[in-house]
Order: C-alpha cells, then sequence, then structure tokens
C-alpha cells in the first residue's frame, strides 16, 4: 500500500481517497465536495504558479490549495 | 381570492439558478441584503394560476453545514421563515454533486421540487437522464429546464401550484446504515418529548447532532433535554460519523443514478480542451493577464467618451442654471452644488456598467474561477483569496467599481479586506494631482516618481490586508475548495441584466451619500466664514479665506505644518473628497491662478511650496480618505458605517504618517534641497 496525501501526486496519476484529516470545518467541506473514502479522483494540473492543484472527481473539476490537499490521505491506483 | 406563498430557491454555485431566477421574475426583482450581513438577497414576483409567488433566491451552497455564512443563510431562512415550497436547481451535467444538497433538502423536512437543468448540456455530452425514474426514487417533482432560454418554466411554474396543495414527507427518503439509524431515532424519542425542538424538522436535527454540528449543538443545549442528548452523543464518536454520513449520503445517490441515469465518462469535454491551453503552465499567465487588459481598456477607454459627455453635459448645465437663476446664492446652490453633485453620481455610471457586464461575461462563462485558480497563489500570500485579484486591477482605474467588483469574492472576510484595501489601489482621478505636482517639482524625473507612487499604493494595500487578517478581521483561514465549472456560452441578456442591476444599486445607495457629500462641500465653502462679512455663496467668498472652509482650514494648519502643507492645502484637500482630481483646480483657484494649469506649475515650482511637501503631498493624496463616490460604495457593499470610517481613518492617519516622516526626515537629510 502506498498511502500518500494528495498534495504529493503528480498531474495525470488517478487516486483513491482513504481518509480526510485536518480541521473540523476544512475536514467537513472537503467530504461535502465528494472527497469522502473510496472515491476515485484524477490529479489533472498545477496551476500556472505551482499552487493550487485542479482534480477531477464525480465527474466535475476541483481545486484545492496543496494546505488543503495535505489532509487528504489517498493511494494511488495503479 | 388569489393565494399568496413564498418560494425558496436553492442550489449549487454555477447551476444556473440565477438564469432560472431570472425566466421565472422577469424584471420584477428587488436587489438587498440578508439581514445584519452583506450577502446579497434576491427577490422576485411572479403570479401564475391566480397564485401569487414571492420568489426568494438562497445563496447558492454545496451542503447546508454551518461552516459558511452562505450556508447557515440559506438553512435559517428555510428553518426558521418556513418557505411553502423550495426548488433546488440541479446542474443535469453534474448530478452526483448537485444531489448531495438534495439529500439535505429532504432531511429538513420541506416540500421540495427539482429543476434539472442545463438538460440540453447533458444531452450534448451524450448522457441520458430518466426523468421518470428519478422523480419516483426521490418521490419529489423532478422538472427539465433550460433556464437559458428559459425552457421548462412554465412547467416549474405549473409543478409548483400543484405541489402545493400535495400532502408529502420525503424526510426518511436516505437511510443510514444500522448504527447510525439506531443513534438518530434514539436522539428524534428525545426531542419528540420536548416542544422546544417542535420548531425544528427532528430528523435534521437529530443527523445534524450527530455530524457534530456545532451551532444545532449549541441550540441543543439550551433545553432541557440536553443531558439525554449529551448521554447519546457520548456513545457516538462524532467525527467518524461525520465521515461516514457524507460517506453514504454520496452512496445512495450513486445507487440511485446508476438507476436512472447513463454518464458518458469517456467524453473529453471541450471544457477540459479549453482548459488545457487556458490554465496552462506557460500560457494561463500571459492569457490571464491579456484578459485583465482587455477588461480594463473596455471598462475604462470605451466609457471615456460618455464620461465626457456627462461632464460637459452638466458643466453646461450648471453654467445655464447660474444664468437663469438671478438670485446668486441660489445659483450657486443650484449651478455648483446640486447639478455638480448629481453630474458626479453619474460619471461613474459608464465605469461601473461596463466593469459589470466585463465581470458578468467572465463570471457566466466560467473564467473567473479560472482566474482565481491562476492568481490564487500570489493573494494566498497576503492572506487573501485568487478572486481578490481582478477588483484590486480594476482600481487602478477607478476604485468605485472595483469596490463593487469584490461581490464575486464568496467568504465575507476576504470580501472585507478587499475592499478595505481596495482604495489604496491609485486610480485615474489621483493622476492628473501626480502629473501636475511632479511636472512642477521633478521635471524629467517625473515619471519615476508618478511610478513609485503606484508602487507605494500597491505595497500599503499588501501591507494592510496582511496586517488586517491578522488583527481586525482574525479567524481561520477559510480552505480554498473552489470548483472549477465547465464553460458555458454567456448570454446577452443575463449581462445586461446583471450589469443593469449593479448600476441601479450603484445609483440608489451610494448615490445619495455622493449627493450629500458634494453639496456639504459646497456648503463649507459658501457658508462666510466668522468675522468675514461675506455674503453668502457670492462668487468673491467661494472657498477662499473668508469662507468657512478656508477658516477651518485655517484652524487646522497646525495639524499639517508639520507635513510642510499651508492652509491652502488643507483646502484643497477637503476639496478633493469630491473627486481626488479637484485637488489640483481648487489650488489653482487658493493660488489665484484660476484653472490655468500652467501658471500653477510655474508658481509651485517658482517656491510657492518645496519639492519635498510637493512628493509628501503626492504621497498624502494618494493614501487619505478617498471620493465620496468611494465613501458611498463601502458603505453600501459593507454595509456598515463603522467599516467605512475606520477605512476613512486608517487610511487618513496612513496618509499623515508617511508625509510626516517623509517631510520631517527628508528636511533634515536635505532631500531635493
Amino acid at each position: 500500500m502506498k498511502e500518500k496525501t494528495l498534495n504529493f501526486i503528480e498531474p495525470e496519476t488517478s487516486v483513491k481517497v482513504l481518509k480526510v484529516t485536518g480541521q473540523k470545518s476544512s475536514r467537513k467541506r472537503i467530504l461535502d465536495m465528494g472527497l469522502t473514502p473510496g472515491t476515485r479522483v484524477e490529479v489533472i494540473r498545477r496551476a500556472p504558479l505551482g499552487d493550487p492543484v485542479e482534480f477531477k472527481l464525480k465527474g466535475y473539476n476541483l481545486s484545492l490549495r496543496k494546505k488543503e490537499a495535505e489532509t487528504v490521505l489517498v493511494e494511488i491506483i495503479e | 381570492m388569489t393565494e399568496k406563498i413564498t418560494v425558496a430557491l436553492a442550489g449549487n454555485p454555477n447551476v444556473g439558478k440565477t438564469s432560472i431566477f431570472n425566466a421565472i421574475t422577469g424584471s420584477k426583482q428587488h436587489v438587498g441584503n440578508w439581514p445584519g450581513v452583506t450577502v446579497e438577497r434576491k427577490m422576485g414576483k411572479r403570479k401564475h394560476k391566480d397564485i401569487e409567488m414571492q420568489i426568494v433566491d438562497l445563496p447558492g451552497t454545496y451542503s447546508l453545514t454551518a461552516y459558511s455564512l452562505d450556508e447557515i443563510i440559506a438553512r435559517d431562512f428555510i428553518i426558521e421563515e418556513k418557505p411553502d415550497i423550495v426548488v433546488q436547481v440541479i446542474d443535469a451535467t453534474n448530478l452526483e454533486r448537485n444531489l448531495y444538497l438534495t439529500t439535505q433538502l429532504m432531511e429538513l423536512g420541506t416540500k421540495l421540487i427539482i429543476a434539472l437543468n442545463m438538460t440540453d448540456l447533458a444531452l450534448a455530452k451524450g448522457d441520458s437522464i430518466e426523468v421518470q425514474k428519478m422523480q419516483e426514487f426521490l418521490e419529489v417533482p423532478v422538472i427539465s429546464t433550460i433556464g437559458s432560454r428559459g425552457g421548462g418554466i412554465e412547467d416549474l411554474l405549473d409543478s409548483i401550484t400543484e405541489e402545493i396543495h400535495r400532502t408529502r414527507t420525503n424526510e426518511n427518503v436516505f437511510v443510514y446504515d444500522g448504527e447510525i439509524e439506531k443513534s438518530a431515532d434514539e436522539l428524534g424519542n428525545v426531542l419528540a418529548d420536548d416542544p422546544y425542538y417542535s420548531h425544528y424538522p427532528s430528523r435534521w436535527f437529530s443527523m445534524k447532532l450527530l455530524e457534530g454540528d456545532e451551532n444545532i449543538i449549541k441550540k441543543a443545549k439550551e433545553s432541557g433535554n440536553y443531558p439525554q442528548i449529551r448521554k447519546i452523543l457520548q456513545r457516538t464518536d462524532a467525527d467518524s460519523f461525520e465521515a461516514k454520513i457524507a460517506d453514504q449520503r454520496y452512496k445512495t445517490i450513486q445507487t440511485m443514478l446508476r438507476q436512472v441515469c447513463n454518464i458518458n465518462t469517456d467524453h473529453l469535454s471541450g471544457s477540459d480542451m479549453v482548459d488545457r491551453v487556458v490554465t496552462n503552465k506557460y500560457l494561463g499567465i500571459p492569457i490571464f493577464l491579456s484578459l485583465m487588459w482587455a477588461a480594463f481598456e473596455v471598462t475604462f477607454t470605451f466609457a471615456t467618451p460618455f464620461m465626457n459627455i456627462i461632464d460637459i453635459f452638466f458643466g453646461w448645465l450648471a453654467e445655464t442654471a447660474s444664468d437663469v437663476i438671478t438670485i446668486s446664492w441660489l445659483a450657486s446652490l443650484v449651478g455648483d452644488g446640486m447639478i455638480a453633485g448629481v453630474g458626479s453620481v453619474l460619471i461613474f455610471l459608464p465605469n461601473i456598467l461596463l466593469l459589470f457586464f466585463m465581470i458578468s461575461l467572465m463570471e457566466d462563462s466560467g473564467y473567473m474561477s479560472r482566474a482565481a485558480f491562476i492568481m490564487d497563489k500570489v493573494m494566498s500570500k497576503i492572506g487573501l483569496h485568487g478572486k481578490s485579484f481582478i477588483p484590486l486591477i480594476m482600481g487602478f482605474g477607478c476604485n468605485v467599481p472595483a469596490i463593487m467588483a469584490t461581490r464575486t469574492i464568496e467568504d465575507s472576510r476576504d470580501r472585507l479586506i478587499t475592499i478595505l484595501i481596495a482604495p489604496f489601489v491609485s486610480c485615474g482621478a489621483r493622476l492628473p494631482v501626480y502629473v501636475l505636482l511632479a511636472g512642477a517639482f521633478f521635471g524629467r524625473d517625473a515619471g519615476i516618481v508618478i511610478f513609485g507612487l503606484y508602487a507605494l499604493g500597491i505595497f500599503v494595500a499588501l501591507i494592510s490586508a496582511k496586517l488586517m487578517r491578522s488583527t481586525i478581521v482574525k479567524g481561520e483561514d477559510t480552505p480554498f475548495i473552489m470548483e472549477l465549472p465547465s464553460y458555458k456560452i454567456p448570454t446577452l441578456k443575463g449581462s445586461i441584466l446583471h450589469m443593469w442591476e449593479r448600476g441601479k444599486i450603484y445609483l440608489k445607495k451610494a448615490g445619495g451619500i455622493i449627493l450629500i457629500g458634494v453639496v456639504g462641500i459646497w456648503l463649507l465653502a459658501s457658508i462666510p466664514a466668522p468675522g468675514s462679512g461675506g455674503t453668502f455663496a457670492s462668487e468673491e467668498i467661494y472657498g477662499t479665506t473668508d469662507s468657512m472652509i478656508g477658516f477651518i482650514g485655517q484652524i487646522i494648519e497646525p495639524l499639517v505644518a508639520p507635513l510642510g502643507f499651508d492652509w491652502k492645502i488643507a483646502v484643497a484637500l477637503m476639496f478633493g473628497v469630491v473627486a481626488k482630481e479637484i485637488v489640483v483646480g481648487s489650488m489653482g483657484v487658493l493660488y489665484g491662478v484660476g484653472d490655468n494649469e500652467d501658471s500653477l506649475t510655474e508658481i509651485l515650482a517658482a517656491g510657492a511650496m518645496t519639492p519635498l511637501a510637493g512628493l509628501g503631498l503626492m504621497v498624502f493624496t494618494l493614501l487619505y480618505v478617498p471620493c465620496f463616490a468611494c465613501i458611498g460604495v463601502i458603505k453600501r457593499e459593507t454595509g456598515s458605517w463603522k467599516w467605512t470610517v475606520f477605512q476613512l481613518l486608517y487610511g487618513t492617519g496612513l496618509a499623515w504618517i508617511f508625509a510626516f516622516v517623509l517631510y520631517q526626515v527628508g528636511s533634515r537629510i536635505g532631500l531635493f534641497a
């Protein structure tokens, strides 16, 4: 198992969400946006200045700062 | 008799809720604020089949937790005001995430209708949705709509009128796993015993308690039954329940979606292709800057001829009025006071309309989120959101539309800080002051001086943002969680409506303050100073030592003397609050050269003021009290005199300190001597 936090995942990689940590308010929002355990997330690209990062999940595109992405524990889908 | 009902429109952001609202209410809408906050509230009316509907547009939200102001407003409205029906607008191309809000609306036990919007786009993408099946599954009416073209609106209104007399409960469509349901039942029983809770939908209240919603726990603590509630909650693990509840809501949605629709996932959307270019590592920033430049040019260059026409027209009108009215003080009041006042309100209208037209194109097309995505790294350094960048840039043209443009920032604290720092971005009206003074004192180096002033403005804005973020507008950082919606073609009708709405708000809400300010300054310049023996509003005393404003200028001279300014400068600065460029004209009058700028330059260069004091005056003009129009929109947009006065004192305080240090240190080390 290669557990990593979402901020370390390179673009064009697909991952599966394992757990969302972090402060309650941001954790709840991240869960509400659909990053629930088991969800498949594709890392699309980093912003031109390196942060934030764009993801695709549940058929839509979402961006998180690396700081928020750091609270999402994932594993890479081979 | 006609029946009156309230219909609330709910939905995620970017789902076309506004276009549905516009299609239902047409021009019969009223834009205001939710009580006590700066979040905008739109209401409208529509009569359908003898039923008079009051339509309330709730803030766009992804969920109904208590973590954002928008969500609290939306859920409190549904719970406290009990609208007769809630219509949730859903983006048909993005069902899964949209239906998450549906699960929460259902738990609130409100009557619900779903407007399945943008069905044309879903079809084009290759998705097929069986509306009938979806309706059976959710047990609420589902109506297909195409808001941008007004499609399906009649069906939606029919459905509202039918549904209003039907009774159904759909609180229990979404069922959770055994453990959660068991705890929810137990809580439900406790709640049922206490009339204190009868106000709240019991299942929703139980679920929120299990999720650990702080707002709801606080409410529960007020009840006598709280010890029993706490006992149940102590057995549960709120953190894991929270994740489980979110997870199971999504699982139920997925189960339903597998049965009711076929989503084409292979499809590389047009949006994805556009984004490959627009947010590209190398092209993203140049494209963003070009678009900003274009928006800036359209807003400020296209507006110039219209502004000139307004200027010339009101100038002519004021003169004509003065000629026609024979009583001289009345002529001056009407001409210099009232007509000039109305003119100074209207002069900003072309800027505001054009900027909001451009902003609406950027927002409706989906580009605004990309702009925020691209610029966020820069803005996050000063504790702001990527969306703060555009209003600040627009400030270089004019701070008034810039402050109004902060409406695009969702987080209320980010928005407040952006409003408070926007006036430090040097606007076009300050340029004539720099050109005159820098030209008079610094000759060939004028360009560098002017550039330095713009840089100083940006520097002060950035430092102030950082400072405010860590002091007066504290609070934990809002997490940056932003959807990048798919691109859409904006409609001309939508953009024009948006532009017109903003223009109306400006005239109605800010216009009065501007007018009062301008007339107030006219009065000060026209009332004879005590003991001067001048005649009220005569041309001889207007704005001179013999007028009240001159009198005040002399009184406050000791305050500005340490900056190297005399009373004439103090008076010119007071006039500058009407509009900053007036500082120049007033100085001309006070130094006795009339409106002739060349002779003013000569007088200044000949030693009426030292170059150091001149530089100080430019710095002061940059930072002190913004113009009345700006004050008017700060009041309108923050909704608070407290913050408006804070901005004025903070800016003027900074202006004083900068000019003071510059003059005192500068004259000691012999700068520009």
